[in-house]
């Protein structure tokens, strides 16, 4: 933090989650009113005189050489302002940029928004066209002739692990703690982590089990595609409006995959219509700006649906063995994982939170977790609401509850006996500081979900855990008090889930303020200082705590000022619940405001923050559901959420994350995946064929929200969004079991492979 | 005196040691201290003058963005994790 805590003000416990003023009501949302009137402007709704309009080319081939493209039939078509291709973009060195959460070689970025002399994957960018509309752009585009070398291509992990899988890159070799493999590999990195004695610990146990599962790619499902803007002015300024979850890491890959100055780039963080981690990598960016440099004009490209599905970043495919003992008394002993990830058409996945998250829920005393990410003929993926870790949860909570079964011992009570608490050193090393899924347990367990029989022919319950490390990284933002003693705030967070209002009500409590007087502004990289992405579950929790601490910064300038106006020393102002005092005089803040505004300088409060620290969320799922065998569909009854969220800044915000981040999990657990043929073609890329729950497959999800404060914010404050989307997939399984019999080990747990499963089970095979 | 966790694929290079107690102020003298001790731990760790973009740091019990400056307590534990990304 760069600001130092204030002398004077009432500092709130962060070991209590107090009685607060603003904080845990429900204010309406700052940009409500232009969300549900349509005014809010998202990156489609940007116009600009003379708007180009751009579509890229994509590969028909999950694998193949570039022999040459000719864009002259193109370039001729009337209507047509310009065409590209990679040689338009400057080569980039194999260089690593750190974008603050996680990092990306800008080799690999810049091949994957126009492939230069291989194609990876269909869908695949290799050209582009600006034209005066979108359907001339697209018939021109059309009209590109790629000649390709077709390779063969692998779209299944252990496929693409074997010796004589088709190889995506010469220049990979598998990373295994920083010493790098002779040869060449789909491979790109190993992990392993150990605790303990393994053997030992396996040998101490009276019950293992041991079991192997399959997971499917899927996407984030945002509703709004990528959409860009760019205008690259004469001057050599470029402009960027996008849909981005960060604006600064937007610029900072926009200015490098082009080769310009940081300074030359403006990002304006539009709207977003969704990104759950999705909208971090930059697709279209550079290749806006380049055809609007080539154009004179501002170009906009919209990404069509299939192109999303196809070619932008989903959630690893993934395969995961689990295997746990226990003493007949219920306590593990030993756990041993290996987890075989995508990372897609490049390097750089989710491995490591997957590897780091497969035992994250509970004390093991000894344990061995190996990983492996593998590139193969899919998009490069993304990052997707807890990377990695549901995949990773999946596996160990189902294996949690048959041990429990095996053990002639209640889950939710073995659950509690090895629950990860403060002390609980994780297998990757670190010690948790305090945590709350002793907390989320226990709520679970007084919950009138898990108290309410649940009576039927093939229903069951079950229940899962999932844990998420939520990150700090750094936020910026400014205050500047109006004479009327209201505030706009200024950030740079991208707003995707309300966090205009949630920070807005930090800086309302430590001002004494309510959350309707101060004014949030999500503005653009000039306006602001740095700010890293709005993921991670980081935007309420850092830039909260940015927010309080200009609140701090401004408590402090009016403290001077109001000695000044009182004509005693600041160290004789006193501010209880935002109120000023001194020897009987008495001023709120918008009181004292006004004030000073007549006497003074302006008073403008700022602050920068970069908390160190992982916010350790945790969160319990609680499903009741019926199964119809004879076409194994599955109905969801009832649903509870139960998660920690510190303190609920927002509770409304808080269980929307909560329902949100569920409902993904239950479409990832019950429908969604990527259907590949064997060219490498995804056959479903429509959310007409992709299958995400609606409203009207769901139920109301129930949310119980468990604050046990973090120790790392001022208001006790811990990120909510990600989490919920880990334990749905493994608790429908434990459910599905607990139904009819059968345990599912592959995602998505869909009514023709569940169907297929009870018919197995019921023949004995 | 702060406690150094050896990531196990790089126990090859410490003959096994799995962690050690070093006098250290930050994280560039923990890396320091271990290339002093195990030769060849460096490069396995960084990148150039920085820690590997591919690791990140904990210190106690919190994930630092500081890379080598990290500034490290007596008593506190020294771990080298995979960065991670969220959503």
């Amino acid at each position: 933090m760069s600001q130092e805590t204030k002398p004077n003000a009432t500092t709130p416990s962060a070991s209590s989650n107090g009685n607060y003023r603003v904080l845990g009501t429900r204010p309406v949302r700052h940009d409500g009113a232009d969300k549900v009137t349509g005014k809010a402007i998202y990156t489609g709704d940007v116009k600009r005189p003379s708007l180009a309009h751009g579509f890229v080319l994509r590969s028909p081939h999950a694998h193949a050489q570039i022999k040459s493209i000719d864009t002259s039939e193109a370039e001729s078509m009337d209507g047509v302002l310009s065409v590209m291709t990679a040689k338009d973009l400057p080569d980039v060195a194999d260089k690593i940029a750190d974008l603050g959460e996680g990092s990306v070689n800008l080799s690999y970025l810049s091949d994957n928004i126009l492939a230069r002399d291989k194609v990876l994957y269909r869908g695949h960018a290799v050209a582009a066209v600006a034209a005066i509309n979108v359907h001339i752009a697209e018939e021109a585009a059309n009209r590109i002739k790629v000649e390709y070398e077709p390779l063969p291509s692998v779209t299944w992990v252990l496929d693409a692990m074997k010796e004589d899988a088709p190889l995506l890159h010469d220049d990979v070799h598998t990373n295994s703690g920083g010493e790098k493999s002779a040869e060449p590999s789909n491979v790109a990195l190993h992990l392993n982590f150990e605790q303990g004695d393994v053997q030992k610990g396996f040998e101490e146990a009276d019950v293992v089990v041991e079991r192997e599962f399959k997971m499917a790619t899927v996407h984030q499902g945002y509703i709004e595609p990528h959409t860009v803007v760019a205008d690259w002015n004469q001057d050599g300024r470029i402009k960027i409006w996008a849909s981005t979850q960060g604006s600064f890491t937007c610029r900072q890959q926009t200015a490098e995959v082009l080769q310009v100055p940081l300074s030359q780039v403006t990002v304006v963080p539009c709207e977003i219509g969704g990104g759950f981690g999705g909208k971090i990598a930059i697709y279209l960016e550079p290749v806006a700006a380049v055809l609007s440099r080539k154009t004179g004009r501002p170009v906009n490209i919209v990404m069509r649906r299939n192109d999303v599905f196809e070619a932008t970043g989903p959630t690893p495919g993934a395969f995961v063995r689990v295997k746990l003992g226990a003493t007949k008394e219920g306590k593990l002993t030993a756990g041993e994982a290996w987890l075989a990830y995508e990372s897609g058409a490049y390097p750089g996945g989710m491995l490591g939170p997957g590897c780091m998250c497969v035992f994250s829920c509970y004390d093991i005393p000894n344990a061995l977790v190996d990983g492996y990410e593998v590139c193969l003929n899919k998009p490069h993926i993304k990052a997707y609401r807890a990377p990695g870790a549901t995949q990773a949860a999946f596996a160990s909570e189902s294996v949690m509850d048959e041990l429990a079964e095996k053990l002639g011992i209640d889950i939710l009570e073995l659950q509690q006996k090895n629950a990860a608490k403060e002390g609980t050193r994780r297998v990757d090393g670190p010690v948790y500081p305090r945590v709350g899924l002793v907390e989320c347990l226990d709520a679970a367990a007084a919950s009138d979900h898990w108290n309410t029989p649940l009576d039927g022919e093939n229903r069951g319950r079950g229940i899962a855990n999932g844990f998420w490390f939520g990150c700090g990284l750094k936020s910026s933002v400014v205050a500047s008090v109006n004479s009327d003693g209201t505030v706009n705030l200024t950030e740079g967070s991208t707003d995707i889930g309300g966090t205009r209002t949630s920070i807005a009500m930090q800086m309302a409590e430590v001002l004494g303020l309510d959350a309707e007087d101060i004014n949030p502004q999500v503005v653009d990289t000039d306006n602001i200082g740095y700010t890293d992405v709005t993921g991670g579950s980081r935007t309420t929790f850092a830039t909260g705590m940015a927010a309080y601490e200009a609140g701090r910064d401004l408590q402090q300038q009016m403290t001077v000022r109001a000695a000044d106006l009182w004509e005693c020393k600041p160290e004789d102002v006193q501010i209880e619940s935002g109120v000023f005092t001194s020897n009987g005089q008495k001023a709120n803040f918008k009181e004292l405001a006004q004030q000073l505004f007549k006497a003074g300088e302006p008073l403008v409060g700022r602050a920068t923050v970069a908390p160190d620290c992982s916010t350790n969320g945790f969160g319990t799922h609680i499903v009741d559901l019926e199964v119809d065998p004879d076409t194994g569909k599955v109905t969801i009854l009832r649903y509870t959420v139960i998660q920690d969220a510190g303190k609920a800044v927002h509770p409304s915000y808080v269980e929307g994350q909560l329902q949100g981040g569920a409902v993904q999990g239950i479409g990832w657990a019950l429908n969604e995946e990527y259907f590949f043929d064997d060219d490498g073609e995804m056959k479903n890329a429509s959310f007409l064929d992709y299958r995400m729950p609606t409203a009207y497959d769901l139920p109301m999800i129930d949310t119980i929200i468990v604050e046990a404060a973090n120790p790392d914010h001022p208001y006790g404050v811990r990120g909510v969004g990600e989490t919920p989307i880990v334990p749905p997939p493994a608790a429908i399984a434990n459910a599905i079991y607990h139904a009819v019999g059968v345990r599912m080990e592959e995602l998505p747990m869909s009514p023709p492979r569940l169907w297929k499963a009870i018919n197995q089970n019921q023949n004995g095979g | 005196m702060a406690t150094v966790f050896i990531p196990s694929q790089l126990r090859k290079l410490t003959n096994g040691v799995e962690h050690l107690e070093l006098e250290v102020q930050n994280v560039r003298q923990v890396i320091e201290e271990l290339e002093a001790r195990f030769p060849g731990i460096k490069e396995r760790l960084c990148d150039g003058a920085e820690l590997s973009p591919s690791i990140q740091v904990c210190v106690g019990q919190t994930i630092s963005s500081r890379g080598m400056i990290t500034k490290v307590a007596a008593d506190s534990e020294v771990h080298f994790l995979p960065a991670i990304g969220g959503g």
